[in-house]
Parts: structure tokens; sequence; C-alpha cells
């Protein structure tokens, strides 16, 4: 705003350090305002970022009684998301791969290519695991057998308990937080 | 009565002071020669968020954005609520059509070269709105909650999980939480609904504000050279010399076009109706082959073309390096030649750009490399290629078809296309060879050793053996001479 020519302008102040009543006024203003923007602030930004701070633990689902998973069989088997809402309708309900072997050796391998994510499907014939999306296959252990992913499954961790096969899940699996080390 | 109409409405200019904002907004002065038919895709786009947020507002009358609920809402919009499929299919229509005039307001705004000095901000507002609206083209994508919704959002994860040191967190971020689940959709739904718009109609006003104080583009004559130090004369020049008011002068062709647009919108939603929904979004149902809208089909094809190790890279980099270019583009190029008869560069550019993004869309509605999942069970083999075979052949070609072959390869064209054709194959590989590639896989083929006995891969072999044409003979081994009937055969 261009000052009023007609007004004149206010004396320099004449207190001793140089601030005005008004200059000190507005810093004060200024500090108060940055406090409480602060303190709206901080539960904001807790509350939308709140999935960094309740995150939750993997946790031992189970998949069922192992009759449901005959040894030379591979299995869709599904799970109730641990973590799961309310309001989550069927995207609580999870999808894996049961692969049973042998003298009740198991491998449970996430849906999700390890290329972009897109659902697995086993072809029990070729015994290959092949996805729709960019042509990913994978060998009936989970290895990868050809096309763009970068890796093979993703593998749960999953034990035995009492006669049940139970997978650490809740998570979707990526490149940079894949379910398991191994 | 019209002096008594006249009085109410200096009344109102008296304390709203109209006159003067129309002046100095609507009815800023032009070049007459930016009056053209090729000014009118901008107008064109605000013309569609216009539609958009009219229509997108109506829809969040019914909609509601819950993983569980959210399904059956868009099947009540689209079989129940009076004209909620028309509605629905505007707004697909107008996304589309947004996105689409956007590009194309944007080729032209470069090709006129009206992003150079001073309107660079203009330019870099303009790029900020295309990267918001892509934003809002993929989340409108989601708020549509089916399968492809579902298994999109999956991508988007992957993508994100590719991100070196913080992938692990973007997801967390972008999910609102550990999977795709009721807080994502919540979370979409709030940046399509909420923080998106208002982020675009803000950089619009700055756009149209840009517009305001550095005045739209002239027409650009060739010969004639943006210099920083005279171009603010020249341009004032030209106002003064054949400016026109914006509102009436130049706005016509706006008009008519704003009108097919419309029109065109109305015409498609009314033809082809709205996009999905697909089936419901329950991850357990894995029978599904997710595929992107239109705009992201290229991205998409990209993903499927690009050899895998450098995939990556381009994914998160190229992203990067695009949004680097176009920000630092006024400052590369502020001045000089703004006619396109005198920039070759920047028209091959255009072409270039266009005809890749056209090809890859072109393969991602097509997708060659997809493997058809069904086609082992759909597809018959072909009878010219089962005629006089023996049984052992035969058995071969049963073993092509049950062992899942035809879902990456077709036989006269009918199969699968992601690897080659096989109608042919005996002219091209031998007997050792086949056995080879059928047992070690290779050149993006499974190896089959250990899923195939012996006897399967001698029925197999032998049936692939058979598939040459008549009159062209199987290959053979170097070491091989041909045999003197074979001479004379050629």
């Amino acid at each position: 705003m261009k000052p009023n020519p007609e007004t004149p302008v206010s004396p320099p102040c004449a207190c001793a350090n140089g601030t005005s009543r008004r200059n000190f006024l507005f810093k004060v203003g200024v500090g108060i305002n940055v406090v409480a923007g602060a303190l709206l602030a901080t539960p904001l930004i807790g509350y939308v970022f709140a999935s960094f701070i309740r995150k939750p633990a993997a946790q031992w689902i189970t998949l069922g009684p192992l009759t449901k998973f005959p040894a030379g069989t591979t299995r869709l088997a599904t799970y109730r998301n641990p973590n799961t809402r309310p309001w989550d309708g069927k995207t609580g309900d999870l999808p894996c791969w049961v692969r049973s072997m042998e003298g009740e050796k198991f491998q449970v391998f996430a849906i999700n290519c390890a290329h972009l994510g897109c659902p697995v499907r086993w072809f029990e014939q070729s015994r290959l695991f092949m996805c729709p999306c960019h042509g990913g296959v994978y060998y009936e252990d989970g290895a990868r057998a050809s096309g763009p992913p970068p890796r093979g499954l993703y593998e749960y961790n999953h034990k035995i308990e009492n006669g049940e096969l139970l997978v650490q899940g809740g998570f979707i699996p990526t490149l940079a937080r894949p379910l398991s080390t191994t | 009565m019209m002096e008594k109409l006249r009085q109410i409405a200096l009344w109102f200019d008296d304390r709203l002071h109209i006159k003067k904002l129309f002046e100095s907004t609507a009815g800023h002065h032009v070049p007459k020669s930016s009056g053209s038919w090729f000014y009118v895709f901008g107008s064109g786009t605000v013309l569609c968020l216009m539609i958009q947020l009219i229509t997108g507002t109506c829809l969040a009358f019914v909609y509601v954005p819950s993983a569980d609920e959210a399904y059956s809402t868009l099947e009540y919009l689209t079989y129940v609520q009076p004209f909620g499929w028309y509605l629905r299919a505007i707004h697909y229509w107008g996304s589309n059509f947004m996105v689409g005039i956007m590009m194309i307001h944007m080729a032209q705004v470069f090709l006129f070269g009206a992003y150079k000095y001073p309107r660079e901000l203009t330019w870099i507002s303009g790029v900020l709105l295309l990267f918001t609206t892509l934003g809002l083209a993929f989340t409108g994508q989601v708020m549509r909650f089916d399968q492809d919704a579902y298994w999109g959002l999956g991508i988007g994860t992957a993508i994100m999980g590719r991100v070196p040191f913080i992938g692990g967190e973007l997801v967390t971020l972008m999910l609102d939480g550990p999977i795709i689940a009721g807080e994502t959709l919540s979370r979409f739904f709030t940046l399509h609904v909420f923080i998106l718009p208002g982020t675009v109609l803000a950089i619009v006003a700055l756009h149209l504000r840009l517009v305001l104080t550095k005045g739209i583009n002239e027409y650009p004559k060739p010969g004639v050279v943006v210099k920083k130090e005279t171009y603010q004369q020249e341009y004032d020049a030209i106002i003064k010399k054949e400016g026109v008011p914006f509102v009436p002068g130049a706005i016509s062709k706006d008009m008519f076009f704003s009108a097919f647009v419309i029109l065109a919108i109305l015409f498609c939603a009314a033809m082809f109706g709205p996009s999905g929904p697909t089936g419901v979004p329950d991850p357990t149902y894995i029978k599904t082959a997710p595929q992107p809208d239109f705009f992201f089909l290229w991205i998409y094809s990209v993903a499927a073309l690009l050899p895998p190790y450098t995939e990556t890279v381009v994914l998160l980099g190229g992203p990067l390096v695009a949004a680097i270019v176009l920000f630092a583009l006024p400052f590369i190029s502020g001045t000089g030649e703004k006619s396109a008869r005198k920039r070759p560069i920047a028209v091959l550019v255009v072409v270039v750009s266009f005809l890749t993004l056209s090809l890859l869309t072109w393969y991602g509605i097509h997708s060659p490399w997809s493997p058809r999942m069904a086609a082992w069970t759909t597809d018959p083999t072909p009878a010219e290629f089962l005629k006089g075979r023996t049984p052992l052949e035969l058995q071969g070609a049963l073993v092509l078809q049950y062992k899942q072959c035809r879902n990456c390869h077709s036989l006269d064209g009918i199969g699968g296309q992601r690897g080659p054709d096989l109608s042919r194959v005996a002219t091209k590989l031998t007997k050792d060879q086949l056995i080879r590639q059928v047992l070690q896989g290779g050149g993006n083929m499974p190896a089959y050793g250990k899923n195939l006995s012996p006897t399967e891969v001698d029925a197999l072999v032998s049936f692939l053996l058979t598939l040459h044409p008549a009159n062209e003979l199987p290959a053979r081994d170097s070491a091989t001479p041909a045999t003197p009937p074979q001479r004379a055969g050629l």
C-alpha cells in the first residue's frame, strides 16, 4: 500500500533501544501465532501420518488345518487381514498360494507378482505360476522362470501349530518390504 | 422500466465495481491475432474442469467412499439412481476429454513459443496443472472401486516399493497402512475430492492471473525473434495497434469450441456409457487381468516392453527427468524464434512424442505381451495342423494344448502372442534345438524340463517338427548335408 501523503509519517521512535511499541507488539504477535500454529499442526501431522505411528506388527494367522493342503498340491488359501477395519469389506480378505510337499513341508507364496503386483495364477498342468499383466512366469517353487519380474515370488514365513498352517501376514509385499528375508 | 433496471445495475456497480472488474479480466485487451482456432484449447480445458466439478459434486451425493460400500453405491448409481449412469458417463468422458484437450493445449503452446519470455511462470503453472490433472485421473480411477481399481493400486504400490531407501515408507503413506483397504479408499477419496481439485483451482487462478498480467501470446510470425530487452515494448505496441477486448472481440471461437466439447462429451457419454465397475474388489478373486484407464495405458506398455534391468530406473527416473525438462524448458529456450515454421526440432519433438504415446497406448490396448490365461482351454488347434499326423504327433498336439503352451504361443494366429507363433517353427529350429528349448527354456520362455516327462517331450517335439508349410523344408543342422531331393526341391 502506498503511504498516504496527507497523513504525516509517524515520527521515529524515541525509545532508547530503538523499537516502538507497535514493532514490539508485531513481533509478539508473530511469535504467538508461530506457537499456536505449531500446536495446531502437531496433531494434524500425527493424524495424517498415523499409519507410521501405529505400525501393526506381523501376526500369525491360520490358513486352516493341514488336511486342506494334501501333499503334492498347490492351492489358493485366504485369510482375514489381522489389521482389518470394520468397513474394509472384501478387501480385508487376502489370498495366498500354498504349495504342499511330501513330509508336511510347505511354501506359502504371496499372490502378488514381483514385477508390478498383479495376481499370479497357478497352472497345475504345466506346474507354473503365470501373471496376466506383463507375462511374468514362476516355477512351482516360486523361482522366477521368465518375463520381467526381478525376483521369485514373495514367500510368507510360516509354521505348523496344532495341525494348522500359520503364516505371518497382513502386508502387501513389495521389493522394499518382501514378506520374509529368505 | 429500463431506466429502473439501469438504476439497479448502477447501484450494484457502485458497490461491486463490476465494470472495472470486467475491464481488467474478461474484457482485457488481447492481440487480434490471438482470436484463432489454435487458441481455443485452454478455455476448452477449463470448461472440462467445470464439467468435472459439477458432475463430481453430483456423484458425491450418492457415492459412499467405503471399501465395503463403494461398489454397491456404484451399482446403485449405474442402475437405479435416475440419470446416475449418465452422470457417471459424463464424468468419465469429461476426464478423458480434459486430459486430451490439455495435451493438445500444451503442444500448441509449445509449438507457438508461448512459453518463452516473459511467460515462463505461465508455462510452469501449466505443467503443475498437467501433473495435478493426471493425479486426479489416477485417483478418479480408484474411486471406481472395482477389480481394476484394486489392482491398479497394487501396481502403484509395487512401483512405490521400488523407490530406493524410502520405498516401504512411501507404500505405507500411499495405502495408509500395510494393505489396500478401507483407509486407502478414504485417502484417495480425500485426494480426489478435496485436495487435488482445490490445488487445481488455485493453480488455475494463478495461470489465468499470469495470462492477464503477461498477456496472451500473439500469433507468432516466422522471423520475429523474442528478445528480453525489447519484447515488452513490442507486445505493448501490438496491443495498442490491434488490441481487442477478449470479450467480445476474441471469444467467439472459444465459445464454438466449448459448445462442441460439451456436445462431444454428452455424445460419448450417451453412446459409450460409463466405465465399469468391472467386478467386486475382492482380492481373493484372482481371475482378473487388470488394465489401467486410457491415459495410463502407455505406462503399462512401457513396463512390459522395457528390459527388466532398466525398469526401476526408467519407471522412477523417467517422470523425474520429464518434470525437470518441462520445468526447465522456458529457461533453456526462453528467447528467439517463436514460429513453429522456424523451429523444426520443436515440431519433431511434438510429432515423436505424439507417435510414441499413441503407439504405446495402442500396444497397451492389445497388450500382446500378456499371456492369454484361458487360451489353452478356449482356443482349438486348427484342423490343418492335425491332418495326416501320426498318433505320436497327435499326442504331442495334446501336450502343446494341455501344458498351457498356447497361453503364450499361437497356432495360425490363434492363441497368446507372448511367444512366437509356432505355425512354422520347424523351419526355424531343428529337432535338437526344439528339445533344448523345451527342456531349458530361455529367451523369455520357462524351462519345462521338470514339468514334462521324456515321453511327453518326445511327443511334443515330433508334433512341432511337423509344423512347416508343405513347400518349405524343415530346418536342418549345418553339419547335415542337404540331400539331393531337397536340392531338387529348391
